[in-house]
């Protein structure tokens, strides 16, 4: 059984990689796969030409501070028993890069860049709303600036009224520390706001990449026209034709 | 917290007056009296005088309120069997082995199993992890008078040269060794499957996977990430424990001749000595709230989601 297989992609050094596709298309395997923390059986990752898959113990966890992840569960990926101080301030003390003093200053800036209150360090995560946690993650994921962020569904758990203030902190983050992203996301209208290209997954392969307009407005691969038609619109009587349009095209899919 | 414990505390009370009533009612139910046995012959008039010199004439309300009268006063009466002795007697004499002898089987327990259940999951479905648990197994399943026998059987009589633990008493370090053994197994058997068990959920956990993204060391996630987040079960399940295992147990203090606390209790119940009965359990009961209140203060500690629902 293989959940990814024949994936293959390059993510340019600042630019924005979405990566696409339905759940269980081995999204979320491929952004694990990258960072090890699952060791893909066969096949290469490389970061500024190292061989990850290579890389074990000492070596691979000193690489972890040039790549970060964003997990997608902002309440199930924090642990509940530390304070928030504790968890971005986690990174800096395994990695050694800092004495407690510059620490505790560390961490506040980091809160303060993500737009979380730093007086809060030493409440824990359940005190907290999920846009609030997902500050904190992103706050852990920065503390050690890398090169590299994995953003996997970020804001899927979230509220729709808080997903675009993490996108712009996002992108505002991107801008501010030259962050190169692969962004996993289903939601096709926030990859787009996101990326400037995208990767469409179908089936743990990778169906089409290119540069992201070009991939909205002129989708080579019929899943992608699909994708694309799934994506609801504000317009009920719209919706209807869409609906069925999209329908036709999964049956076609389905007999091809 | 303090004004946690403060409550907590208070609560106690009236847990001690509902215990004491229900030991009463019950040990008044049972069929005789101390001083009406087949075996001791006593002359009818010597038994009224018995009976109305420790006021077992009186009506049941006024030999209770004298009873709860004297548990506040920290005097727990005198014993109707044992002449000349008084319950304080007992426990202040006796009560030590037992807390000696569960305090050390507990220690065994967690300081074994908790580390046993821990290595099991790290390593599960391996052959440690089959063997451990196999083990743990058996020695939940086998009981205590079977262990202890076993264990006086191979360690003081056949390798008894080898290791030179004695059969049975409670003096020198090596005659606590095989008692607090033998009584200390079968929790160590359950700590050990129960901290499996937790600790291959927490495993699990997302926030193990963020721990691992960080760049953590991995025997640092296992102690700062996962076995803290393992620990409530086990400290849930410690609690009453510890409470049963210090009160004494009637088979260990019989098979080792502990002169513990448990013997008394159970020859007290036989020969209805009722205020040897109801001081004991009086004392035991404190015993296990205070064992209970101990691990909601650790719950406290170990849990921070736990922490402002109480204050």
């Amino acid at each position: 059984m293989h959940a990814v297989d024949g994936v293959s992609f390059d993510i340019l050094n600042g630019e924005t990689l979405g990566l696409v596709g339905e759940s269980g298309s081995g999204k979320s395997t491929t952004g694990y796969c990258i960072l090890q923390l699952m060791r893909p059986n066969s096949g290469s990752v490389r970061f500024e030409g190292v061989e990850l898959t290579e890389l074990k113990g000492e070596s691979l966890r000193r690489m972890r501070r040039r790549m970060q992840i964003v997990f997608q569960d902002p309440y199930s990926s924090l642990d509940p028993r530390m304070t928030v101080g504790n968890i971005v301030a986690e990174p800096l003390i395994v990695h050694s890069v800092s004495n407690r003093k510059e620490r505790r200053a560390r961490v506040r800036e980091l809160l303060d860049t993500v737009g979380f209150d730093p007086s809060f360090t030493n409440r824990y995560p359940h005190e907290f709303s999920g846009g609030q946690r997902q500050r904190i993650g992103i706050a852990r994921a920065l503390a050690l600036s890398p090169d590299l962020i994995v953003c996997d569904e970020p804001v899927s758990a979230l509220d729709v009224s808080i997903q675009a203030q993490i996108l712009n902190l996002l992108k505002d983050l991107q801008d501010q520390f030259g962050l190169t992203y692969l962004f996993i996301a289903h939601d096709l209208s926030v990859v787009r706001t996101m990326s400037d290209r995208i990767a469409v997954m179908n089936d743990g392969k990778i169906v089409e990449i290119g540069d992201a307009q070009y991939v909205y407005s002129h989708p080579r691969e019929e899943y992608t026209r699909a994708l694309l038609k799934a994506v609801p619109i504000p317009d009920p009587r719209k919706m209807k034709e869409r609906k069925q349009e999209r329908r036709q095209l999964q049956k076609s899919l389905a007999d091809g | 917290m303090t004004a946690f414990i403060v409550r907590r505390l208070f609560w106690t009370l009236p847990v001690i007056l509902i215990v004491i009533f229900f030991t009463f009612v019950l040990m008044r139910q049972i069929e005789g009296n101390p001083f009406r046995t087949s075996e001791r012959n006593v002359p009818e008039s010597i038994q009224q005088n018995l009976e109305e010199k420790f006021g077992l004439n009186d009506p049941w309300y006024v030999q209770y309120a004298k009873y709860v009268k004297g548990v506040f006063t920290l005097d727990l009466g005198p014993s109707l069997v044992l002449r000349g002795r008084d319950v304080n007697d007992i426990v202040r004499e006796h009560f030590p082995e037992s807390l000696e002898l569960g305090g050390l089987a507990m220690l065994f327990a967690l300081v074994v199993g908790i580390p046993l259940g821990m290595l099991s999951a790290l390593r599960a479905n391996s052959f440690l992890d089959y063997t451990a648990m196999f083990f743990s197994n058996v020695g939940f399943a086998i009981p205590s008078f079977l262990v202890a026998t076993l264990l006086i059987y191979f360690f003081a009589l056949q390798w008894g040269d080898v290791f030179g633990f004695p059969t049975s008493g409670w003096t020198t370090w090596q005659s606590k060794v095989l008692p607090s053994l033998a009584l200390g197994l079968g929790p160590m058997a359950y700590f050990a499957r129960l901290t499996r068990g937790t600790m291959l959920e927490t495993l699990q956990q997302d926030y193990i996977r963020t721990a691992k993204a960080k760049g953590l060391r991995w025997r640092r996630i296992v102690a700062v990430h996962a076995l803290r987040n393992s620990l409530i079960p086990v400290v849930t399940a410690a609690g009453p424990i510890l409470g049963f295992l210090i009160t004494g147990s009637f088979i260990i203090e019989q098979i080792f001749a502990i002169p513990g606390i448990g013997r008394y209790y159970v020859t007290a119940v036989t020969g209805r000595d009722y205020s040897v009965v109801m001081g004991l359990t009086v004392l035991l009961s404190i015993i296990v709230i205070l064992a209970n209140l101990v691990v909601d203060i650790l719950y406290g500690i170990l849990d921070p989601r736990t922490r402002e629902a109480r204050t």
